[in-house]
């Protein structure tokens, strides 16, 4: 693991710290369980400036910012507010504070107006005011707000009929209506147009030209640099560096973002790779409102060789796993596995192909976790023998198998007969690894195949993926942890927007250069 | 609605406690439990009502167990109702909320009846398998009426099956006083059936007859068909985790509507049987509620067609007994239902409850 | 004119069978709007009848026996809200045992108190005649000269659709039935909304079924509600969810009621059934008709879970 960097105090480092910052996180911890979402953060918003939190999935950003809106409780820590400690236990109390949120999913209701959105929570439901005498006045205030911070709204519009960048300024009225002093922006740019990404841009400055604090989450390096006036980065839980963005660079924060390079320790032979297995080829799939998930992606994979999609969750990577393995229609372009085109074709199609898949969610996608263990490793084989012969289920052989796969792939487990839901994280992701690579297919596309898993466990996985890679297999993995990526791949394909960024060679990989194209920066950009 | 928790905390590494010791609570003491809260609101709600509850609930223990006649009386009573309960058992293990049984238990009774009236010549034992047959594809179509609406048009179940009930009691009385009307055109019924549809009394002096062995053999089928048939692993697999059957290639669709089938038509065989038995002809109000008791009956089975032959039992034998009890000691026989809808309630409520206290409290996202 | 006085019982019939139905629709309406399924409506109406039935017996006060009948259906509602919103209950499943519970204590609270009578009638609600307005030519005496359940009714109606649709209470309602978790980023409790929903709707629940032996025949009969507790929840969706929806499909099924009642008495047998079945009919014809465009809400029957 690279060194860490720990801020033992919250000094900003244009001097300014002390008693008029607008609001402090001071030593924030909290664990899910075994996991350290926060450890000991620290951050200090000053009246006025665009604060960023800047780090990759799993960093610690959503979590922090859910504490300071009252969504999740912190184990330690204190917060203050224009110098004054609080407890915020509730989103109501968090915008009685004067703390508004704009989450990455929406909180708007579609069927209701605008102003109906604006207004839900802001007013008693039983006491005075609680009768909407005439909307369109409500209107009107709603729509004196938004036009203060040269915001267009149509406060009169169904929610479900907005484009996504409207929906958003709608979120922002939402809490400035409120009178917020704070507005925390959880990736805003994940869903918008560049136009509209300029756009909100445009609205920050205005924001915090009338003195509003802002604290901007994301991954995306161009924007910190274009919208930020400082940025706090995270990595595994902890604060990694604080920076003035006059004083940094994109290579600086790409570098704090993602770690120093790490040392393969995977014994990984070179590959040889043989025929072409998989064929991707100008992929479309369509989103809501038109906006295009997977966008005109084109990739290929040969026999006994791993391409990594590296990338930010986000980006098109749930899209492209189940496009391929037909659980997604797309709305253009081909799909071709051993030279049959499978393009739109149902599961067990794409199955009977050959190919095989590993889900991102192993607990409600992988396995029926109330079956026993025996019974999840048959759930793409059961009907046919020598599982069922003439209608029936040949227990024996079921149990036969299932002993086999659990003594091969080391499932810590007292007996076949187990319920798979009382097994860990890594015996269920082994029982979906058994059943998914023990018949070698002729594709397999592993998706945050490690995602939960502790280190003994992932070290498992990435062996056994190997020895697959080795026997001839041809495998898509998709990940968001780097490491892994960098660790396994012959190819490595960065995914960005719902297109190819770039491609890079496994052995000629640099960490840096993979950031830059997961952030979005094209590489004419850097250096 | 599935049997079973769900463990979220996939980090935590640790098994959690035995699956034998969940199973007996979960499907044994539970519902034990449950019925023991009901018998004890139920006594309050006697006691309020001026009886003695002492009385009360030994004439219905010997309404049920007093004489042979009584034994076979619950026998008799519990017949539709673990034929319903086995075949909810399969719809409710898809996650399909069948509430039509009552509809498809009328329809079966039609099917069933029509025969029944047409099988003079045949010799016994195949005429009431073919009424029953009929019985079964009566049933079965209704219910997949329901099935294909929610299959192709997404047209909500629950909806949809209630509607049909009242559509099949409106069928039934159109046909009662109509074109299956009895020669006499003086009732508003059918005919007897011919004789060698008949099911045969199997118990005498009791009215017993094939019906409940019936009953007990389609159950056993249908526990076969769902936990050693590749089908019924599928509709188990669906009922369970829909995203993960749709990942490992299973049609989900197929599987709603075989389930739909085939509790349609053990429903369908109720009615049938019904007909066949005691009533010896169709006519209306022929089921005082089974579809519903049905519902019940397969929940306290935490929906397993073998449990149903128990729990529908039990309830026969709350319906039998509540009927003796009645003439015996003057309490309305309908105390019952309320006892039934308790149990549910406190069965309900326990397991979750029950859930709660057996897992240390979530602090996940 | 015997064409336009039969036309005139007829309309008049038909709003005196609408109205039970009104009460009942817009009460799960509510329910349902803030994200909240109750089958159990049948039961419900039960409960209502028999303790409205009850207390004007015994009290010969009818106000009191609708107040007492919605009290009782509340504590019920209470209780359904417990089952299904903190305990996260399958709500499918405590509405059929609300159905059970309400048959059976319905019917068994009757025989216990009247069993041994002989003489267990009501004088049932007398229609009040509002003046001036019940004597415009044919529409007079069809609107105006019902009971005032009737009028309460009608006027429940657009109170409902004002409360729903312009203050705070119904919009908080309505966003609690698609997107509870948009109302509680917003700072409100969506536990408190369904539970006030609930018992809403079960009170209203209690007075549609307390109508029937009070404003209608004057008797109790076991099983009297007679399946319009499932015939509300089709009239919900059929409705649209909306209240001034429910007042015109109740309004269609309380015609196809009374016009089946008047066919009865001219022995057309065969067309009866079918007059019978036409209500279930046309809502799954209409569920089909309408199924692109659902007007259900979002989150409905969805359980909703805070989070730590």
């Amino acid at each position: 693991m690279s060194p860490i960097l720990r801020a033992d105090s919250v000094s900003a480092r244009d001097g300014t710290g002390g008693p008029c910052a607008r609001v402090r996180l001071i030593d924030i911890c909290k664990s899910f369980g075994a996991l350290r979402a926060n450890d000991h953060v620290s951050l200090e918003v000053m009246p006025g400036e665009v604060m960023c939190l800047l780090g990759e999935n799993g960093a610690g950003k959503s979590t922090l910012m859910n504490i300071l809106y009252g969504l999740y409780r912190c184990d330690e820590g204190r917060i203050e507010i224009d110098g004054q400690a609080v407890s915020i236990r509730s989103p109501h109390e968090a915008l009685a504070h004067g703390i508004g949120m704009v989450h990455q999913h929406f909180m708007l209701v579609p069927p209701l107006t605008v102003t109906e959105n604006v207004i839900l929570g802001t007013r008693s439901l039983f006491r005075h005011g609680s009768i909407l005498p005439d909307m369109r006045s409500v209107e009107k205030q709603v729509d004196e707000v938004a036009c203060r911070y040269s915001l267009r709204i149509d406060a009169a519009a169904r929610v479900s009929m907005l484009s996504v960048g409207e929906q958003q300024r709608v979120e922002i009225v939402k809490a400035l209506y409120r009178g917020v002093r704070l507005l925390i922006l959880d990736e805003p740019t994940a869903v918008l147009t560049p136009q509209e990404t300029d756009e909100l841009f445009h609205t920050l400055r205005v924001l915090t030209a009338a003195g509003l604090s802002i604290v901007f989450i994301t991954h995306k390096l161009n924007e910190v640099m274009a919208a930020a006036d400082r940025v706090t980065v995270l990595r595994d839980g902890v604060v990694v560096g604080r920076r003035l963005i006059g004083e940094t660079s994109q290579q600086e924060l790409a570098q704090l973002m993602v770690g120093r390079d790490v040392q393969m320790t995977i014994e990984k032979g070179s590959a040889r790779p043989g025929a072409e297995v998989l064929e991707v080829a100008d992929l479309t799939v369509a989103g809501d409102e038109g906006r295009k998930l997977l966008d005109g992606i084109s990739l290929h994979v040969r026999a006994g060789e791993i391409l990594g999609i590296a990338g930010v969750d986000g980006n098109g990577q749930r899209e492209l796993a189940l496009a391929i393995t037909g659980l997604l229609k797309p709305a253009g372009g081909r799909i071709c596995i051993a030279g049959k085109d499978l393009t739109g074709k149902p599961p067990h199609e794409i199955i009977e192909a050959g190919a095989r898949f590993i889900p991102e969610d192993r607990q409600s996608e992988g396995l029926v976790l109330d079956f026993t263990i025996a019974e999840n490793l048959i759930l793409k084989s059961f009907a046919k023998p020598p599982f069922a012969v003439r209608q029936m289920l040949q227990r024996q052989a079921i149990d036969d198998y299932a002993r086999r796969i659990v003594k091969t792939f080391d499932v810590r487990t007292s007996s076949v007969h187990a319920k798979t839901a009382d097994l860990s994280g890594g015996n269920q992701q082994k029982v979906v690894l058994g059943r998914e690579i023990d018949q070698h297919p002729v594709l397999l596309v592993a998706a945050q195949p490690t995602r939960g898993l502790d280190v003994g466990a992932t070290e498992y996985i990435h062996k056994a993926l190997l020895e697959q890679r080795d026997r001839g297999v041809a495998i898509l993995l998709i990940s968001t942890e780097l490491e892994e990526v960098l660790a396994l791949s012959d190819r490595i394909a960065v995914i960005y927007e719902g297109r190819i960024a770039g491609e890079v060679a496994g052995d000629r990989a640099n960490t840096q250069r993979i950031g830059l194209l997961m952030a979005g920066v094209r590489r004419e950009d850097c250096d | 609605m599935a049997a079973g928790t769900v463990s979220k905390d996939a980090l935590s590494g640790l098994d959690k406690r035995p699956n034998a010791l969940a199973g007996l609570w979960r499907n044994v003491i539970l519902p034990v439990l449950s019925i023991v809260a009901a018998l004890a609101v139920g006594g309050v709600v006697l006691l309020i009502a001026g009886y003695n509850v002492a009385d009360a609930y030994s004439a219905l223990w010997q309404g049920v167990f007093g004489n042979t006649r009584n034994i076979g009386e619950a026998f008799l009573r519990s017949t539709p109702v673990v034929l319903i309960g086995a075949g909810l058992a399969v719809a409710f293990r898809c996650g399909i909320w069948n509430i039509g049984a009552e509809g498809q238990f009328y329809l079966g009774a039609i099917g069933g009846t029509f025969i029944g009236l047409h099988v003079a010549g045949v010799p016994a034992p195949l005429a009431i398998l073919l009424a029953i047959a009929a019985g079964f594809l009566c049933g079965g179509a209704w219910a997949s009426i329901a099935g294909w609406l929610k299959v192709a048009l997404g047209l909500n179940e629950v909806v949809t099956t209630i509607m049909l009930n009242y559509i099949a009691t409106g069928l039934v009385s159109f046909l009662i006083n109509g074109p299956m009307q009895e020669a006499a055109h003086a009732n508003p019924q059918t005919d007897e059936i011919a004789a060698s549809a008949v099911l045969p009394r199997i118990w005498p002096p009791t009215r017993l007859d094939l019906g409940f062995p019936i009953a007990v053999v389609v159950a056993c089928l249908l526990a076969l068909i769902l936990f050693r048939t590749p089908l019924g692993y599928s509709i188990r697999a669906v009922g369970l985790n829909r995203e993960a059957s749709r990942h490992a290639g299973i049609d989900v669709n197929r599987q709603y509507l075989l389930a739909m089938l085939l509790s349609g038509g053990a429903s369908g065989i109720a009615g049938a049987v019904a007909v066949l038995g005691v009533a010896g002809r169709l006519y209306a109000d022929l089921s005082p509620g089974y579809g519903f008791e049905g519902i019940a009956v397969a929940l306290l089975a935490n929906n397993h067609p073998l449990g149903a032959i128990l729990s529908g039992w039990l309830f026969g034998a709350l319906g039998s007994g509540s009927q003796m009890m009645q003439l015996t000691a003057g309490i309305p026989a309908v105390v019952i239902s309320i006892l039934q809808g308790l149990v549910i309630l406190f069965l309900v409520s326990f397991r979750i409850l029950g859930d709660r206290i057996g897992r240390a409290p979530l602090k996940g996202r | 004119m015997g064409l336009i006085t039969a036309l005139q019982s007829l309309l008049t019939a038909c709003l005196r069978m609408a109205a039970p139905l009104i009460y009942t629709t817009i009460g799960e309406t509510y329910d349902e709007r803030a994200g909240v399924v109750n089958i159990g409506l049948e039961g419900l109406m039960l409960i209502g009848a028999c303790t409205a039935f009850v207390v004007a017996f015994f009290a010969h006060s009818m106000a009191l026996a609708l107040l007492m009948a919605a009290l009782v259906a509340g504590v019920f509602g209470l209780i359904f809200a417990y089952v299904t919103v903190t305990l996260q209950a399958n709500q499918i499943v405590t509405g059929t045992a609300y159905n059970l519970i309400g048959l059976g204590l319905s019917s068994f609270v009757y025989r216990v108190l009247f069993s041994n009578s002989a003489d267990t009638r009501l004088e049932p609600l007398q229609p009040v005649s509002i003046p001036v307005l019940s004597r415009i030519p044919f529409i007079g005496p069809i609107l105006f000269q019902q009971t005032w359940l009737v009028y309460g009714a009608l006027l429940l109606a657009i109170a409902a659709a004002v409360v729903l649709n312009k203050t705070m209470l119904g919009l908080s309602l309505r966003a609690a039935g698609e997107h509870p978790r948009a109302v509680a980023t917003a700072g409100l409790s969506v536990v408190r909304l369904r539970y006030g929903a609930a018992i809403f709707g079960a009170m209203l629940a209690g007075i549609g079924g307390a109508y029937l032996p009070i404003a209608w025949v004057g008797v109790f009969v076991e099983n009297m509600v007679a399946g319009r507790g499932f015939i509300a929840l089709a009239i919900v969706v059929f409705g649209r969810w909306k209240p001034m929806g429910m007042l015109w499909a109740c309004l269609l099924f309380g015609f196809a009621y009374a016009l089946q009642l008047r066919l009865q008495t001219q022995n057309l047998q065969v067309a009866y059934q079918l007059l019978q079945v036409l209500p279930y009919l046309a809502t799954i014809v209409i569920m089909i008709v309408m199924r692109g465009q659902s007007a259900q809400p979002k989150a409905m029957g969805v359980p909703y879970t805070e989070r730590a």
